[in-house]
């Protein structure tokens, strides 16, 4: 089994700071990670490797320093790991940024044919949760969205059964092989890389491509000229911040309590309480 | 099938950057361990670089090295509560390359060294805690890591750990330090736009400034406190001797609060966003404070040999060159094919005793207690000078007899003219 795990390296958000004035993020010094939410990607490849065995491939798409993310993942037991870094790609949005992966995706299948793509749910930085099914899309994968667990991988039969998070609920699912699953966090916990784990890391030559290596001919499909999302402008919301109330209350009792809130919030918005006595029998 | 290295060497903080960059260069296989996410992650602060260090060790640092401001004024402040008399010195000499001091911020410069290792050839692996040492004998052989299957061994191990060093302590290398040998500093960067920062400061382009007190910042603890430019922010902090902290009870984050709203350092400070506040301890003990600094099969090096010049404030210096000598000499005695045993590691303790390092230190061993016996050097003192200069400046019709006989008069009064012939004896001894 061949599996590709997507892995972005973003700015660690709760160090980054927004410039007062212009409204930007300011990135001069904020350290970079992995993707969280790919981590959770990456542990469930690792599960399925280590229970029937499987190439797992890592693929970042990102500047030269982001290296050091697919470096980490070899520490915890990726096989391989490939950078797809050039120039050409600066400015891609989600669109731009599918095209590139899928089309690495393509070349990196044709040593070995890829039957599993993870993406984490979303990311951190980004936050658009488009990338996943972008790539499914495009390489016409079967796409499993808000995996919370795999429960069974049969090559043979090429199948695959997950469990979904949805409203009110899991959702066990079975599709065909090939597909791609984003994976929902705090599904798994990231195992601790051992100290060859991390001997390995540190040793691992990572292939890094350019736009022709990933398979790339068309560059209007790619960076700034791909990518047709514009950002028309950037804003700070207000904070809005009204002084909370103390309510007081003569006992202790959970229905005294409940009464005196419920009271309370009725005297606010008598039209709540009009639309609640309109609908219901009986006295609360 | 575990791993072998010619060396190890522990952290990677300016000491052992600077100990496995030389080991790597000269061919000697390396391995360097760090406990922090990457080189410096631990480390997140502004701080003096001194030129002349990291010259010794990659001597074109200066093209690439992550530098913030190089250093054209230095000032120093005595501070009373309200006021300060301060001297500046400021001169065209520094204001030509090469540079000899400048502002980094330490996340970034530990980076850039770490990758300078690498580069040389030195394996460097991060967020791994060495838990302790491997011991053949009395002979040390090795690491022990916190993660599976972590003993790893090598000819040699340099400890580069830092402040406290745990792993010299459980191997029986050195005491726990005493609260009376060790400062806690406070620090914070503060971002600041350089279109700011440049008029308030008066520097340009990459010029910066530092600025050194002393006086009731510190509550009558030792200590100093100190601003610096870099290039987007400020870094400002104060720190004293932890037996100090420890018997006045005044947190260290209040002090530096109070530091900060001091009337002649807010208006430096004023539309600054802290960015980072961190607390760090200093090895302060001086000389007589420096434990054993080699035995078979390691040396250690930096902060965790408790090497720190705290009248001047170096300590990244004294780290880098410990770490590049105890490199040198493993690289000689690897070179001539003899052991590293401790009777030829003590070709360390000679070349530290013929550097600056361990001069330096002895020129000021009588310091710390000079200081502890005089607390009025950060009390009394500063309020005496500021009356004075008061005096001095004020124009109020008094004659100017008047005036000194008056300053004398305060001066005489409050310390007593033989306390501060004492005093200033002690001072002179210690800095003599
Ligand atoms: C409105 C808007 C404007 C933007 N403008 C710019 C801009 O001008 N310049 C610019 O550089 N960026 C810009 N971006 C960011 C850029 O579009 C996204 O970071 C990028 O396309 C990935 O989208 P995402 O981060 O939302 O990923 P998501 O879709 O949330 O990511 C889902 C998963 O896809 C995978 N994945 C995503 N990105 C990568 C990657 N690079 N490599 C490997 N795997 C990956 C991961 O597994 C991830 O968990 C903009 C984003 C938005 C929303
Ligand atoms: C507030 C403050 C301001 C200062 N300002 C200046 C200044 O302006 N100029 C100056 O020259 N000096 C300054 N110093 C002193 C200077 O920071 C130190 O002297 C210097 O960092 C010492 O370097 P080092 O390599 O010995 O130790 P460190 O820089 O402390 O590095 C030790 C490294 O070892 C790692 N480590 C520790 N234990 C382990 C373990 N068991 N396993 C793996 N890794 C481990 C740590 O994570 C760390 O990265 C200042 C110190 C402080 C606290």
């Amino acid at each position: 089994m061949h599996i590709v795990v997507c892995i972005k390296q973003v700015p660690d958000s709760s160090q980054i700071r927004v410039h007062p004035v212009t409204n930007t993020i300011m990135r001069q010094g904020v350290p970079a990670v992995v993707n969280p939410y790919d981590l959770f990607a990456l542990e469930e490849a690792l599960r399925l490797k280590d229970t029937y065995g499987a190439q797992v491939t890592v693929l970042c798409m990102g500047p030269p320093p982001a290296e050091a993310a697919l470096r980490k993942a070899i520490s915890f037991g990726a096989d391989d790991a490939i950078l797809v870094t050039d120039r050409a790609f600066a400015g891609s949005d989600t669109l731009a940024t599918s095209f590139a992966l899928a089309s690495a995706i393509g070349q990196i299948g044709r040593n070995m044919a890829v039957d599993l793509v993870f993406c984490g749910k979303q990311t951190i930085d980004g936050d658009t949760a488009q990338v996943g099914p972008g790539i499914a899309k495009r390489l016409d994968l079967q796409l499993l969205t808000y995996v919370s667990q795999v429960d069974r991988v049969d090559t043979e039969r090429r199948e695959i059964v997950v469990q979904r998070r949805a409203e009110g609920g899991v959702q066990v699912l079975q599709t065909r092989l090939p597909c791609l699953i984003t994976m929902l966090e705090g599904t798994n916990e990231m195992r601790f890389a051992s100290q060859a784990g991390m001997f390995r890391a540190a040793r691992h030559p990572v292939r890094v491509w350019d736009k022709a290596a990933a398979g790339i001919e068309d560059v209007a499909k790619i960076g700034l000229k791909g990518s047709p999302t514009v950002v028309s402008k950037v804003f700070a919301p207000q904070p809005k911040a009204s002084k909370a109330e103390q309510i007081k209350c003569e006992s202790n009792a959970p229905k005294d309590l409940a009464v005196t809130l419920i009271a309370k919030l009725f005297t606010q918005h008598p039209a709540l309480e009009s639309a609640i006595s309109a609908g219901t029998t009986g006295s609360i | 099938m575990h791993e072998k290295f010619d060396t190890i060497v522990v952290g990677a903080g300016p000491a052992g950057n600077a100990a496995a960059y030389t080991l790597a260069k000269a061919g000697l296989s390396v391995l360097q361990i760090e406990r922090g996410e990457t080189p410096g992650s631990k480390n997140v602060q502004g701080a003096i670089l001194y030129a002349d260090a990291l010259e010794r060790i990659i001597p074109d640092f200066r093209d690439d090295a992550p530098l913030e401001r190089y250093l054209i004024e230095q000032r120093g402040w005595l501070l009373d509560d309200e006021a300060y008399v301060g001297g500046n010195y400021r001169a065209e000499a520094f204001n030509r390359p090469p540079y000899n001091r400048y502002t980094i911020v330490r996340a970034q410069f530990d980076k850039w060294f770490s990758k300078k290792v690498q580069d040389a050839g030195g394996l460097v692996i991060c967020e791994t805690t060495v838990r302790e040492l491997i011991f053949d004998g009395d002979r040390v052989a090795g690491v022990l890591t916190d993660r599976e299957g972590g003993a790893i061994y090598a000819d040699l191990v340099i400890l580069a750990d830092g402040v406290n060093s745990t792993l010299a302590r459980k191997a029986g290398f050195h005491p726990e330090l005493k609260p009376k040998d060790v400062a806690l500093a406070v620090k914070e960067t503060l971002f600041l736009a350089p279109e700011i920062i440049e008029p308030r400061f008066n520097v340009k382009g990459d010029e910066g400034v530092a600025i050194e007190m002393v006086g009731k910042i510190t509550k009558g603890m030792i200590g100093t406190g100190f601003l610096y430019t870099n290039k987007e922010s400020l870094t400002i902090g104060v720190g004293c001797m932890l037996s100090d902290f420890a018997a006045q009870k005044i947190p260290p984050y209040v002090m530096l609060e109070e530091m900060k709203a001091h009337p002649a350092i807010r208006p430096l400070l004023e539309g600054a966003e802290v960015k980072e506040y961190v607390a760090h301890l200093i090895p302060e003990g001086g000389y007589d404070a420096i434990p054993k600094l080699y035995g078979n099969g390691w040396m250690i090096a930096g902060d965790s040999a408790g090497l720190v010049n705290a009248v001047h404030r170096e300590g990244s210096n004294l780290a880098m060159t410990s770490g590049r000598l105890a490199a040198e000499t493993a690289i000689d005695l690897h070179a001539a094919g003899q052991p590293f045993s401790a009777a030829n590691l003590a070709g360390y303790k000679q070349r530290l005793d013929d550097s600056f390092v361990m001069k330096d230190l002895k020129k000021y061993r009588r310091l710390p207690a000079a200081l502890h016996r005089s607390p009025h050097f950060f009390t009394l003192y500063p309020e005496l000078i500021t009356l004075a200069a008061h005096q001095w400046v004020k124009v109020d019709g008094v004659d100017k007899k008047s005036k000194e006989r008056e300053v004398r008069r305060a001066f005489a009064g409050r310390r007593g003219w033989l306390g501060m012939m004492g005093d200033a004896f002690r001072l002179w001894r210690a800095f003599e």
